[in-house]
């Protein structure tokens, strides 16, 4: 059952919050991962692992760079479910 | 030639979270050793069924985001080091002047094992990035230059139980040697889990007293049948007396001399005649500049194995002669158990504290003390050390490998 852009949120938002003791609240579409959130490179790849895993997609490492919003990866984990 | 003194300790432990608790309970004599909190035993058939475990988990007191980014033996390491730099007055250090040397035995066990698991039940591509920074034996110490900002070096020396002592070790030359101002030295250890228990069983290492978890660590006792693996870890702030005055520091004690030597003879037996260990503390106090009739005390490493207490006790009496009539032993780990790389660590911050409170703590289980022992042991209840004067003693570290570590210490 593919999930929806807000439920994908609801759910990216708990793993980032979980990763860097962000509130989940702040984690927003149109905030950028590493000029927003400060998350670095490690980080963002053990945010993408695990968002694989919860979302059951795969985001392949070439894709990653392009994620640079929230929204981005939102749209991307979205999409790559259908 | 430069002093150097002690400004600052912290441990989280089997007998407590912080230095004042654990402190208590080992001048209370209790035990920290019970029956493992899982079903471990059971699942995998492992012939011992209980460790000393943490009083307090780090997940208790560190952040969510600090607990998943970091082993369990870099936890610890942080804990302590976040008490021991509080307490030293978290001193404003230039960051090139500071060093950090927090040393682990084994390693990110945990992660790597854990990670395994991942591999192999979900594959490849589920290993998290964070695994190898997580593993590395040197993670806790990175963690803590990290966390007090230390630029002058970080360093892991590994030399399995000797590996704490072997850091305050190079923690003394690094200030001596006029490398650093202030360091943070220690161990830390985190290898309860079912393969590191099970491989130290095969090895006929650990005491199997499963029906008497508490009464198992007995050193020197004619009963004694092996070590109880412990987890945790000891940090200790060191400063050149320089540097400590100029702040205004209030100083717990020093760190007088060291000694290290090395057996060369078995990869995990001691050298039958205790050898490089009688060298070690010989080495010790030729460093330090103290006679024998100064020392007042002895931590031993004294892990409750069949073989190992009666070499370093003919040792002890070796190097002291019949001085060691005058001196009070103890063996703590009869409290903590064993904390590997955290051992030498945390029973340096027992000496300090001994020397400090001039009370050496008991050793406990010892109900029919080995026959041969001819130093005197301190048992069930803390007994003084001398009320005036300098004062001085040795801890005794040893590890798998031959290696050996002295350190002696002084009031202050």
């Amino acid at each position: 059952m593919a999930k929806s852009e807000a439920e994908v949120l609801e759910g990216l938002a708990a793993i980032v919050a979980e990763e860097t003791g962000l509130d989940a609240a702040d984690v927003q579409t149109d905030k950028s991962f590493t000029d927003d959130l400060d998350i670095d490179s490690l980080s963002m790849m053990t945010i993408v692992t695990l968002a694989e895993e919860e979302f059951d997609v795969r985001i392949p490492d070439e894709d990653v760079k392009n994620l640079v919003t929230v929204g981005d990866a939102v749209k991307y984990i979205t999409g790559a479910q259908a | 030639m430069t002093n150097v003194v002690i400004t600052g300790l912290g441990a989280t432990t089997p007998l407590g979270g912080d230095v004042p608790t654990t402190w208590e309970n080992a001048l209370g004599g209790l035990s920290g050793v019970r029956t493992l909190d899982n079903d471990w035993a059971e699942k995998y058939g492992m012939p011992v069924h209980f460790a000393g475990q943490l009083a307090v988990q780090p997940s208790e007191v560190l952040t969510r985001p600090e607990t998943k980014r970091m082993d369990p033996s870099a936890q610890m390491a942080i804990v302590a080091t976040r008490e021991a730099w509080a307490d030293a007055g978290s001193p404003e250090v230039d960051p090139e002047r500071l060093g950090s040397i927090v040393s682990s035995g084994i390693g990110g066990v945990w992660t790597l094992l854990t990670a395994w698991d991942t591999v192999r039940d979900r594959g490849a591509e589920r290993v998290l990035p964070l695994t190898v920074p997580m593993l590395m034996p040197n993670s806790p110490t990175a963690y803590v230059s990290l966390e007090i900002g230390a630029r002058a070096g970080a360093h892991a020396p590994v030399s399995a139980c000797a590996s704490g002592a072997e850091a305050i070790g190079m923690a003394y030359d690094m200030i001596v040697s006029g490398r650093a101002d202030v360091v943070v030295a220690g161990g830390t250890e985190a290898a309860i889990h079912p393969l590191p228990i099970s491989a130290f069983a095969a090895m006929q290492a650990l005491s199997k007293r499963n029906d008497d978890p508490a009464g198992a660590s007995r050193p020197y006792d004619t009963t004694r049948d092996g070590f109880v693996l412990g987890e945790g870890s000891g940090v200790m702030v060191l400063e050149s007396e320089e540097h400590a005055k100029a702040r205004g520091a209030r100083i717990y004690g020093r760190v007088l001399g060291v000694g290290m030597t090395s057996d060369a003879n078995h990869i995990a037996a001691p050298d039958p005649e205790g050898a490089g260990q009688t060298r070690a503390m010989q080495i010790a106090l030729k460093n330090a500049g103290v006679q024998v009739k100064d020392v007042c005390h002895v931590n031993a490493h004294a892990t409750s194995t069949p073989v190992g207490d009666m070499i370093e006790a003919r040792g002890i009496r070796g190097v002291l002669g019949s001085h060691a009539d005058q001196v009070l032993l103890s063996a703590t780990k009869s409290m903590t158990g064993h904390l590997l790389g955290g051992a030498g660590a945390l029973e340096s911050v027992f000496t300090v504290l001994a020397l400090r409170d001039r009370k050496a703590p008991p050793t406990i289980n010892v109900t029919s003390p080995d026959p041969e022992l001819e130093v005197d042991l301190v048992r069930d209840i803390p007994r003084a050390l001398p009320a005036d004067g300098q004062l001085a003693a040795i801890n005794n570290s040893f590890g798998f490998g031959g290696h050996n570590v002295a350190v002696v210490f002084g009031t202050a």
